[in-house]
């Protein structure tokens, strides 16, 4: 369980996330969508204390983040955000072993079932085969299955997820979110597709300018009202095999009056 | 999975263990303990041999002997010549520890800041200390700052220079609260080219015509100042600061892959930043006050260490120092012998052999392997 109530973070002057709150429970896929600059990132990120906000609390199975030391949180809280890559050659193996670290003292070599650990969670993410290869080679998808495992091998109950549908094609989008999906995990993603928030979220919140303007269902939250004022684009939703999903169309230039919806 | 009580059991996500799948747990584990084993046994037979090369051959059997009888008082029968004796207790057995000591300072201080650059070029002297030992050590000479000659001073003299650059850098580096790599990099280079500028001047400026010569001393590198206490204590630095790297091995891991990554496993960046060069700056600067700038050691070891075994910080840092000491050993008696009875500058025969190295580690990074 994840919960957040009132967070504000700010620049200087300027606040990027004002008065966010959210709540997951076990088992929850809780996406957060909004544009570009809109404050998803940011506010994800003070989920696991890598930023202090400067206002609000965020509290996991009711404990402050804040006030939770780092190996602490990174046994309840699992996170894959973006990262820019490297020059160091990390094996996968290596790079999933990191999640055991939380688990171990600062001193002691990795055991055997840590070695167990990480073998499983490749296994899980479809990945086994790759555990000696370097994590620069990797195609996009595999990158992210790597990060997920080591996420799973984390065993953290919560998992927080930073778009990691960017850079995959079509197929692995979804794979991914499927696999997220399974981990009966409670789980917070930042999302810019939203055909794939629709289908893959229990619950969505939507950012604008650093403010909440919907958080519930899918079907609640997805709105043409909603998209038009915050995307500026025309959607029309759809209900295909029990799933909503929506067919954008550009808003007309000059138009005053919204077209046919 | 059955929710018992409120809370979701821990590692709900992760399906059973394979008993029998554990990643080659072993084979591994194996591996590891080989190349330590191995490179120990490598650098306690180089150390002996190394003191009975030279100009003047000393036989391994008088070598082993003399410093039996100096280390732990074995009564033995004086067979070897006074000359024999200081060459092997006095020159050679002091050089030869002293040059395996910064060998391996210079490897571990390499591996530390590469990680936290997460740049394959950086090296120890990216912190500028080596312009800063080297500014120092030219004032010290030319214009009698501090108190002029006698090696000692100078040594705290170019200790002092190495230190404050090392601060320079650092303070440049944080500006804004915020460390970066990239930041940290553009600060460590350009805080050298200012003292760089600065060494100049002062050996322009001076009337010694020796001044230059005096001074090359401190950027290219040499053991010939070592004495016991420099190499006890050049020893003693690059044990702890080992020690101290390697109970942070694991943050070391995750801030090589990045900020985001050592975040989300909770450890804060900027602070490990801090730590770790603070600590890494203080081994240099007396690396560099015991043996001036020895160049390409900490740049290529560590790439040569990471092909062996690897990039986990635990096995990575022993294995590194280990290379490096026995890297430096060796180039060390290269330099004496190649153009005996003149002694070659250290840093031509790093460099030398550093440089191919660097060639072949240019072609496999290639990414696609």
């Amino acid at each position: 369980m994840i919960t957040a109530r009132d967070v504000s973070v700010g620049y200087d002057e300027h606040l990027v996330v004002d008065g966010v709150g959210l709540s997951a429970g076990p088992g929850e896929v809780v996406g957060l969508i909004g544009p570009n600059g809109s404050g998803k990132t940011t506010f994800l990120r003070t989920l696991y204390a890598a930023l202090r906000p400067r206002a609000g609390l965020v509290t996991v199975d009711d404990q402050p983040v804040a006030g939770l030391r780092g190996a602490d949180l990174a046994r309840r809280i699992a996170v894959v955000a973006q990262e820019t890559p490297s020059d160091l050659p990390v094996t996968v193996a290596d790079m999933v072993l990191l999640g055991r670290a939380p688990h171990s003292g600062a001193l002691a070599a990795f055991g055997r079932d840590d070695h167990r650990v990480v073998a499983a969670s490749l296994a899980r993410v479809g990945a086994r085969h790759l555990a000696e290869r370097r994590y620069a080679t990797l195609s996009g998808g595999e990158k992210q299955r790597v990060l997920v495992a080591r996420t799973l091998a984390q065993r953290a109950d919560h998992l927080l997820l930073d778009e990691p549908t960017n850079h995959l094609d079509i197929g692995y989008q979804h794979d991914l979110l499927r696999m997220v999906g399974r981990l009966d995990v409670t789980t917070v993603v930042v999302l810019h597709d939203l055909n794939l928030a629709a289908r893959y979220c229990t619950t969505l919140v939507a950012l604008h300018q650093g403010r909440i303007v919907a958080t519930g269902t899918p079907a609640e939250v997805l709105t043409p009202e909603l998209l038009r004022e915050v995307y500026r684009i025309e959607a029309r939703p759809m209900t295909v095999d029990g799933c909503l999903q929506l067919f954008f169309s550009p808003v007309e230039e000059q138009s005053t009056s919204p077209s046919g919806v | 999975m059955s929710a018992t009580g409120q809370a979701v059991s821990p590692g709900t996500a992760l399906p059973d263990l394979d008993p029998l799948d554990d990643l080659d747990h072993d084979r591994r584990r194996r591996r590891g303990l080989a190349w330590v084993g191995g490179l120990t046994v490598a650098l306690l037979v180089s150390l002996p041999l190394a003191v009975a090369l030279g100009p003047v051959a000393v036989p391994v059997d008088v070598v082993a002997r003399v410093v039996g009888h100096h280390v732990f008082g074995v009564p033995v029968e004086v067979t070897w010549s006074p000359a024999q004796e200081s060459i092997v207790w006095l020159l050679r057995t002091p050089r030869v520890l002293l040059g395996a000591a910064v060998g391996a300072g210079l490897a571990i201080a390499g591996v530390a800041l590469q990680a936290l650059t997460r740049n394959i070029l950086a090296e120890p002297y990216l912190l500028g200390v080596t312009s800063g030992a080297s500014t120092l050590a030219a004032a010290s000479i030319l214009f009698g700052v501090g108190t002029g000659i006698g090696s000692s001073s100078l040594a705290g003299s170019a200790f002092v220079g190495a230190l404050t650059a090392g601060v320079a850098v650092f303070l440049l580096g944080r500006v804004g609260g915020q460390m970066t790599s990239t930041r940290l990099v553009l600060a460590g280079v350009s805080v050298g080219y200012v003292l760089q500028a600065a060494t100049s001047f002062l050996i322009f400026a001076s009337d010694d015509p020796d001044a230059g010569r005096s001074v090359l001393f401190w950027t290219l590198g040499s053991l010939t100042l070592a004495t016991g206490q420099t190499a006890l204590v050049t020893g003693a630095v690059v044990l702890v600061t080992t020690l101290l790297l390697l109970a942070r091995a694991r943050h070391l891991d995750a801030l090589a892959i990045g900020d985001q990554t050592a975040q989300a496993l909770g450890i804060s960046p900027n602070r490990l930043r801090a730590v770790v060069m603070a600590v890494t700056a203080l081994c240099v600067g007396a690396l560099v006050a015991a043996s001036g700038g020895i160049g390409f050691v900490g740049l290529i070891i560590p790439h040569v260490a990471r092909m062996c075994v690897g990039t986990a910080h635990r096995l990575l840092l022993p294995v590194a120092a280990l290379l490096g000491a026995v890297f430096l050993v060796w180039a060390d008696v290269l330099a004496r012998i190649v153009l005996a009875p003149q002694e070659l500058p250290l840093g031509i025969i790093t460099a030398i052999a550093g440089a191919p190295l660097l060639f072949v580690l240019v072609r496999r990074l290639n990414p696609t392997r």
